[in-house]
């Protein structure tokens, strides 16, 4: 009989929990507020300014993501996570969704069952090299001393390149991007390889930037996007498409500047579908019919985003690259609004 | 002829000669540099090697810091300043003073609130750390963690009136029958205690945090310095009770007391402080369901305390077993029951013995608050290496925060010493 209703009252928490961590739409609306994780600090990316203030790349998603369901761009809770307790944060329910530049692998959809909703940054492993070493490419780096992070899938990535080249290196291992950057500065190594947005960073933190080169060859392929609990569909298509309209609203013209005007009526009707004056496409997400205009209007569309955080114009200093739209040879490619 | 008289001896003294000065290779600092430093050919050597060790140091160093930039607003615009010259980049100390002391979080316009909590600090615990001091003050340090904690924290103050007023009831049972049955009086006083929590606790209100005299400011906002010594003060005054009571109960006669003691004291020195913190962290999240936490702050106060009370209590085992056996026996022959020996006679020597190490223990526990920033807590460090150094701004700077931080801690740890040492030579009874 004990027995019996302990059981039951375990059964009744499981299901208790299963229904809570089921609507995390539902939730956030009631508690009014995203619990968005994003990493302690990477340059660009994230980090809090001199006011306290979060922005970055990664940081403009979970503003977006406020905006279209809750209308507003600063109802987020910013959780910072450690590449080690980033997963945990989010499969207890500790956070809604997670923003912190993480690779988009197999086994981290699969086994840990999350879910990308997409890709906002396309990065790989690239290498850097004082100019006086006289190389241009990766391939004459016969012989040389490499400093790398231990424990990453860079490490890997390294060892696969310079064995299929047929080439030999030096390994100089490295904790922290801030110890690596050191090392190569005196000259423990020749080369510094880590992500390729990681280099520009780095290398923009140098007395003598131009100095250094990034080499052309990037080894790896690091698809950078948020991701959310496996198994809450509604929830996952909320911030899937809340990335689309930025890229979207790149792809149609649609800034910050000229939002309002265009959100009165347009001659495009796929920019009236995106910013709510035609169609229903706010009602089958369960948002409001502007939730795309919001979630724009919050940062920019994704080009406003990238040129304020990252982009040429900033001390980290990326170029667009893999990451232009279809139209200008890049990868992003958002599916219709239909 | 008495001209003749008076000439015919040469010279009369006619009062002492006064002391001429000693010659100059004998006196003042000549002196002290022929017998100290150049008094025979090594420590000749020795001496002029290190003069020229000071003096590369000094020229790389000083030149650092008497050229520091302090009044820029980012790395490019301190290189811009400095033009090429070496100097330090002091400016992201100013612009960044606040987050480093206090965090990226805290309300700005609320600083005086953790600043009055310090200053009252240093009030409340002078009293115990000084005992020449008037007994009377240690009311005011009984009801001072109770007033920090509503000035940190903010929010309804019934919170801690209520928290208060259940040490209260609970002294007040103790006080009553501890006397008759030790027991009693124990488990009362707790008991007592826990009715008082829950009936206050029933009794506040919902919501009377909202508008509250003093804003409430959740834990996840603190941060910088603040947050090292919030935990470093809490952690070692919570230890050192509680390591007495560990290194009591591992030579206790009762084996249930004995063996808890044992394997908790052997569990949690054979367990690293980090992985601690990271149970505190991570692993506690999926035990609770996800709106009814136990406060982060209170879970790694919880686990830095039991990490450092098994410590204090083997250093203070070590203290009773340095006792000459004849102490307990006098004890003993004088009639004095267990905690009256133990008060009276036991522990004051046991813990003069012991103060050494509870020091080195409590300055490695203030060190060892760093550590939370591995859980991201923005600690001093966490700071650093999180937000400021991610910055776009200060991404680059190294020497000057890490100095700094570094030179806020050595001035707590090094004063901690130096009380650690005051207090041996005030305790000193021996005659050596």
């Amino acid at each position: 009989m004990k027995k019996s209703v302990f059981l039951g009252a375990m059964a009744f928490a499981g299901l208790a929990a299963g229904a809570a961590s089921a609507g995390t739409l539902d939730d956030v609306k009631a508690r009014g507020k995203l619990n968005c994780g994003v990493t302690t600090g990477l340059v660009g990316f994230a980090a809090p300014n001199a006011n306290g203030e979060w922005e970055g790349f990664d940081v403009a998603v979970c503003r977006a993501v406020a905006a279209a369901v809750l209308g507003d761009s600063t109802a987020v809770e910013f959780v910072p996570t450690t590449g080690k307790t980033r997963f945990t944060a989010l499969a207890s329910g500790e956070i809604d969704m997670l923003a912190r530049n993480t690779t988009w692998t197999f086994s981290r959809d699969v086994d840990l069952k999350f879910e990308f909703v997409g890709v906002n940054y396309y990065d790989g492993q690239g290498f850097m090299v004082p100019k006086d070493l006289g190389v241009s490419s990766a391939k004459e780096l016969d012989g040389a001393t490499v400093c790398i992070q231990t424990g990453t899938t860079t490490e890997l990535n390294l060892a696969d390149f310079f064995r299929s080249n047929n080439i030999s290196y030096e390994p100089v291992p490295i904790e922290t991007n801030a110890e690596a950057q050191q090392q190569y500065l005196a000259g423990s190594c020749d080369v510094y390889t880590t992500d390729a947005s990681g280099l520009a960073a780095t290398r923009a933190t140098f007395d003598d930037p131009s100095g250094h080169a990034i080499l052309p060859e990037i080894i790896s392929k690091e698809p950078l996007g948020p991701l959310v609990r496996h198994g809450d569909h509604e929830w996952g298509d909320v911030v899937r498409w809340t990335l689309n309209a930025m890229i979207a609203a790149e792809e149609l013209g649609v800034t910050s500047a000229n939002i309002s005007e265009m959100s009165a009526g347009t001659d495009n009707p796929e920019i009236n579908r995106l910013l709510g004056t035609e169609g229903t496409l706010g009602e089958m997400l369960g948002l409001s019919a502007d939730w795309a205009k919001n979630a724009v209007a919050a940062n920019g569309n994704y080009g406003e985003v990238f040129a304020k955080t990252i982009g040429e114009d900033t001390p980290v200093g990326l170029a667009r690259g893999l990451n232009a739209q279809w139209t200008e040879g890049g990868l992003l490619y958002a599916p219709p609004f239909r | 002829m008495s001209d003749q008289t008076t000439n015919s001896i040469a010279f009369v003294a006619d009062g002492t000669i006064p002391p001429s000065p000693p010659p100059a290779g004998e006196t003042g600092p000549i002196k002290w540099l022929r017998e100290n430093l150049f008094s025979n050919a090594v420590n000749s050597v020795l001496t002029i090697l290190a003069l020229l060790a000071i003096y590369m140091i000094l020229a790389k160093t000083l030149p650092w810091i008497l050229n520091g930039v302090w009044t820029t607003s980012s790395l490019a615009e301190c290189r811009e300043v400095l033009n090429g010259k070496v100097g330090a980049c002091f400016s992201v100390l100013t612009e960044r003073w606040n987050q480093l002391l206090y965090g990226f979080k805290y309300p700005v316009d609320q600083y005086w609130r953790p600043n009055l909590a310090l200053v009252l600090l240093l009030v409340a615990i002078a009293p115990v750390l000084f005992f020449d001091l008037p007994r009377k003050l240690l009311a005011f340090t009984a009801v001072y963690p109770f007033l920090a904690f509503w000035l940190i924290w903010g929010g309804t103050i019934l919170a801690p009136i209520v928290a208060l007023l259940g040490f209260a009831a609970g002294a007040f049972v103790f006080q009553t029958y501890g006397k008759s049955s030790f027991a009693i009086g124990f488990f009362g006083a707790i008991a007592a205690a826990f009715a008082v929590w829950l009936i206050g606790g029933a009794l506040i209100p919902d919501g009377a945090s909202d508008n509250a005299m003093l804003q409430a400011v959740p834990s996840r906002d603190l941060g910088g310095f603040m947050l090292n010594l919030m935990l470093g003060v809490t952690c070692v005054s919570l230890s050192l009770p509680l390591g007495i009571a560990l290194a009591l109960g591992r030579q206790s006669d009762m084996p249930l007391i004995k063996w808890i003691c044992v394997v908790f004291i052997e569990f949690v020195r054979g367990v690293p402080l980090i992985t601690l913190l990271f149970v505190a962290s991570v692993m506690l999240a999926y035990f609770f369901p996800p709106e009814s936490t136990v406060d982060l702050f209170l879970r790694v106060v919880i686990m830095i305390t039991m990490f450092s009370a098994a410590y204090i209590a083997e250093v203070i085992r070590g203290g009773l077993a340095a006792l000459p056996k004849g102490q307990y026996e006098a004890a003993d022959s004088l009639g004095l029951d267990y905690p009256q020996a133990m008060r009276l006679i036991i522990l004051p020597q046991a813990l003069k013995i012991s103060i050494p190490g509870i020091v080195n223990v409590a300055v490695g526990l203030f060190k060892d608050t760093t550590l939370v920033s591995v859980i991201s807590m923005f600690d001093l460090v966490g700071m650093i290496r999180g937000p400021i150094l991610a910055s776009t701004e200060w991404n680059g700077v190294y020497w000057e925060l890490l100095g700094f931080a570094a030179a806020l801690f050595f001035v707590v740890c090094y004063g901690i010493s130096q009380y650690s040492q005051w207090l041996e030579r005030r305790l000193a009874t021996d005659h050596r």
